[in-house]
């Protein structure tokens, strides 16, 4: 039997970057909230110490901070009559534990997708006609850029944000990112400093006529303090940064932006080391009434709540819905269900060149320092006699120089004895890598469900995966492997190569920890999961907050939207639930 | 120099005392938290310096054979060391020794099944248990093939049996999923993880493989030569922990 709790406000499953913004956001509000997060407590000086942190095999190699598959694991294949398995280690993406989530130990690349994206469908059917898209399960977001732009803008100023603005209110920013969305401000700190790569990379781009600017990111150019009032650091280009959290107090992630104030209020708590099982609903169904969650002890506890917000890494969200039983599950064969459709992921090339006599010190590097071309991103760029819609960001960003992960060597040199390590020594100063970073749109049979035959350490059903890239997807990443071919010619390398991408998505080598869809925000409750203000259909007072809302992936990284939602999700609730419980929308 | 031997000895004492204190964090922190940042002084998880003598895992005759491995994969030569003298046999033995050979960080439920490529590694068997295999299966072979152990072999002997099993031409009766060529890219990951990994762990010694790619180590701060393009970095590497510093 669980242990029954006193009620709160709020309860929240997950304390990375979404489940820390809405407990600041709706604590300020003074609601009683109480987190409860499956991994450990996690703090900068005793976590990510700086004393062994710079530790590559520790942390990148064996995954120190990551979801370990033995406390839940996934399962996948590529199609729907395929039988799907266990990924018995993550290696395509890895996902987040602990305080903090994923937000510990990303690159702290934060873009914003754009005005089209968030009305994809209408954007795209008005310039093309609706037979471009056919077989595309593409859907407006339900949310308007006017209504999300102060939403970017939080999120960026409480992350101290690095970069040079495109577009404020519709004049075009020399350096920016003129195929940016209008934004109401600059960004609150100048861009970082870069390496020799991006420096290159920028020069040529601007000779093909492109438009390189500086990435913008959580990687802080100078010191800041945020508008919680905490301060954080100035990055030092370390190269210990994605798969790391940062031991200099200056990448944004939960722990230098928001837990030091959030921590100290009376009407907050925490729960680690717990980890929720699922979200008890009434007999009707149309309401949450208390979340079971388990301790390190294996002692169960229910906690009931006014409303439910489920926090967690996008996917865990989905499985969390499908193993309460919120709305219902997505059928590929019907097309029918709002839980599960529209999975999607990062379509993804890139070259290598090798250059001669260089020293490009890969190792001094930051997460976000690169320089990127939005000149074939989203659709900002004419696709009428293309046969794909979508786009990429091409960017020369290295991020790392550790030599476990970061070997390359020119094309022809054997992996072991003595021809390998000469060709190491020459690649690890003189390689350098372009990628394009592509859009990754729904089709109908990529989705998500509760696989039925493995299940997790509780009995409970492992999230199943099916997903191949769309064929749509795959024009596009050979579309932008041929531009990266004559971007990589341009450079006139001593060799180069160019990688292409195939139909079929491979669980195993690293990709991108990208992972959206499946549980999405749009109009219409038979073909979204949730509103636009991330309030679930079918049970009002559960929210679910993540990239698991967006209703496809753009070329770019997520967190940036994803924080960007987390405010304005916090926003509906402050501003409107608190006071009118219920549904938000009415279909 | 005195102050030199003051932060190593700070910094041994660091690890050598908070070695036993994880156990006492982990039960403090299945808790609730409230009214306050949590901090206490040596929570934190330093890592542990192998002991360098000796084996943990591999038997005298398993030991020899992955030395002689080592030295084939990484040989020595006017850039760096060898795989043996670098120290990447007692890293992949302590590795093994521990929990990547146990493979506890991983999803070991049934059905185990055959899969696809892009499923991944679908044998119910741990890293630990498939060296012994692979490196029993290996030794049968060679002495079938050559009347004698593997580090009897000419280092031309050596390479054609590793080229075998690297380019799938050598079959070597293992396991469902894991196959010869499979052993080999586990033997070949491995080692490269001994031989770029922190001094700490066994492998790479005297940061041989850092000094010869000219990587800083965990130098963290790199300000000062962000904007200088194109010139080498002017100081060596500094690791977390390294025997040959004392």
């Amino acid at each position: 039997m669980a242990r029954l709790l006193p009620k709160k406000d709020a309860v929240i499953i997950g304390l990375g970057w979404t489940g820390a913004i809405l407990a600041q956001q709706l604590t300020e509000a003074g609601l009683d909230v109480v987190a409860i997060e499956r991994g450990p407590w996690r703090d900068t000086a005793t976590d990510f110490n700086i004393g062994y942190m710079q530790d590559e095999l520790r942390y990148a190699i064996r995954k120190d901070l990551f979801l370990n598959p033995v406390l839940e694991a996934m399962t996948m294949r590529n199609r729907p009559d395929q039988t799907a398995l266990p990924m018995r280690d993550y290696g395509s993406f890895l996902p987040g534990h602990g305080v903090g989530g994923a937000g510990v130990h990303w690159n702290g690349k934060t873009w914003r997708f754009w005005e089209s994206d968030f009305q994809i469908h209408t954007h795209l059917t008005r310039r093309y006609g609706a037979n471009k898209i056919r077989g595309l399960q593409l859907q407006d977001w339900g949310v308007t850029w006017d209504e999300i732009e102060p939403s970017f803008d939080a999120f960026e100023y409480l992350c101290g944000i690095s970069g040079k603005a495109g577009n404020i209110q519709g004049a075009l920013q020399p350096g920016g990112n003129p195929f940016e969305s209008p934004r109401a401000r600059e960004y609150p700190n100048p861009p970082l400093k870069t390496g020799y790569p991006p420096m290159l990379f920028d020069k040529v781009a601007r000779e093909m006529g492109y438009h390189p600017f500086p990435q913008p990111t959580a990687n802080l150019s100078r010191p800041y303090v945020n508008p919680l009032g905490i301060a954080m650091g100035e990055c030092t280009y370390c190269g210990f940064c994605e798969r790391f959290g940062c031991a200099n107090y200056s990448k944004a992630s939960a722990q230098t932006t928001i837990l030091p104030v959030l921590m100290t209020k009376p009407n907050f708590e925490a729960r680690t080391e717990c980890e929720v099982l699922k979200v008890n609903l009434t007999a009707d169904r149309k309401a949450a009434k208390s979340v079971t969650y388990v301790d390190a002890r294996g002692v169960e506890y229910e906690q009931p709540g006014e409303m439910v917000l489920i926090c967690a890494y996008s996917l865990m969200n989905v499985r969390m819905m499908l193993l309460s039983g919120i709305g219902t599950q997505y059928d590929p064969a019907t097309g029918k269900g709002n839980v599960g459709r529209n999975y999607c992921y990062q379509t993804s090339c890139g070259a290598r060149l090798f250059l001669e006599g260089k020293h490009l010190n890969p190792f001094i590097a930051s997460g976000g320092m690169g320089r990127t071309i939005d000149d074939f991103n989203g659709d900002g760029f004419d696709h009428s006699h293309l046969n794909f819609v979508g786009g990429a960001g091409i960017s020369c960003d290295p991020s790392n120089g550790r030599p476990i992960g970061y070997r390359p060597t020119p094309p022809g040199t054997p992996r072991w004895g003595a021809g390998w390590k000469k060709g190491t020594v020459e690649g690890y100063q003189n390689a350098m890598n372009i990628g394009a970073q592509g859009s990754s749109y729904p089709v109908r049979e990529n989705y998500l469900d509760l696989d039925p035959a493995y299940s997790d350490r509780h009995g409970r059903p492992l999230l199943r995966i099916t997903f191949s890239f769309p064929d749509n997807d795959v024009a596009m990443s050979h579309y932008m492997s041929d531009q990266l071919e004559k971007i990589a010619k341009a450079f006139n390398p001593k060799s180069y190569s160019v990688a292409r991408i195939q139909k079929d998505w491979n669980s195993v080598p690293y990709q991108s920890t990208h992972n959206t869809g499946g549980a999405i925000m749009g109009e219409n409750p038979r073909t979204s999961a949730v509103n636009k203000y991330l309030q679930s259909w079918d049970v009002p007072n559960v929210f679910v907050i993540g990239a698991s809302a967006f209703a496809h992936n753009a070329g770019m990284n997520p967190t940036g939207t994803v924080g960007a939602l987390a405010f304005w999700a916090a926003k509906a609730i402050t501003e409107k639930y608190i006071k009118h419980p219920g549904a938000l929308v009415h279909a | 120099m005195p102050q030199d031997a003051t932060r190593t000895w700070s910094r041994r004492r660091l690890l050598a005392s908070v070695a036993a204190l994880p156990i006492l964090a982990a039960t403090a922190d299945g808790r609730n938290i409230s009214g306050e940042l949590p901090w206490s002084p040596f929570a934190g998880d330093p890592p542990r310096p192998v002991n360098p003598l000796g084996w943990y895992f591999f038997t005298a005759g398993e030991a020899a054979t992955v030395e002689a491995i080592v030295d084939r994969l990484i040989p020595a030569d006017e850039l760096s060391p060898g795989g043996r003298d670098s120290g990447c046999a007692v890293y992949i033995d302590r590795q093994l020794a521990g929990s990547f050979g146990k493979g506890d960080r991983l999803y070991w439920q049934g059905p185990f099944l055959p899969g696809l490529p892009t499923q991944g590694y679908q044998g119910n068997m741990p890293p630990a248990p498939r060296y012994r295999l692979g490196l029993r299966a290996l030794g049968d072979y060679v002495n079938r093939t050559y009347g004698k152990d593997f580090v009897k072999l000419t280092a031309g002997q050596q390479d054609a049996v590793l080229k075998g099993l690297d380019e799938g031409i050598i079959a070597l009766k293992l396991a469902p999923g894991f196959d010869a060529k499979a052993f080999f890219e586990l033997l070949l990951q491995n080692t490269m993880e001994g031989f770029f990994a922190d001094p700490l762990y066994g492998g790479n010694r005297g940061m041989a493989s850092w000094k010869m790619l000219g990587f800083p180590g965990t130098r963290y701060d790199y300000r000062d030569h962000i904007d200088k393009y194109n010139q080498p970095y002017p100081l060596g590497p500094v690791s977390i922990y390294s025997p040959m510093e004392s």
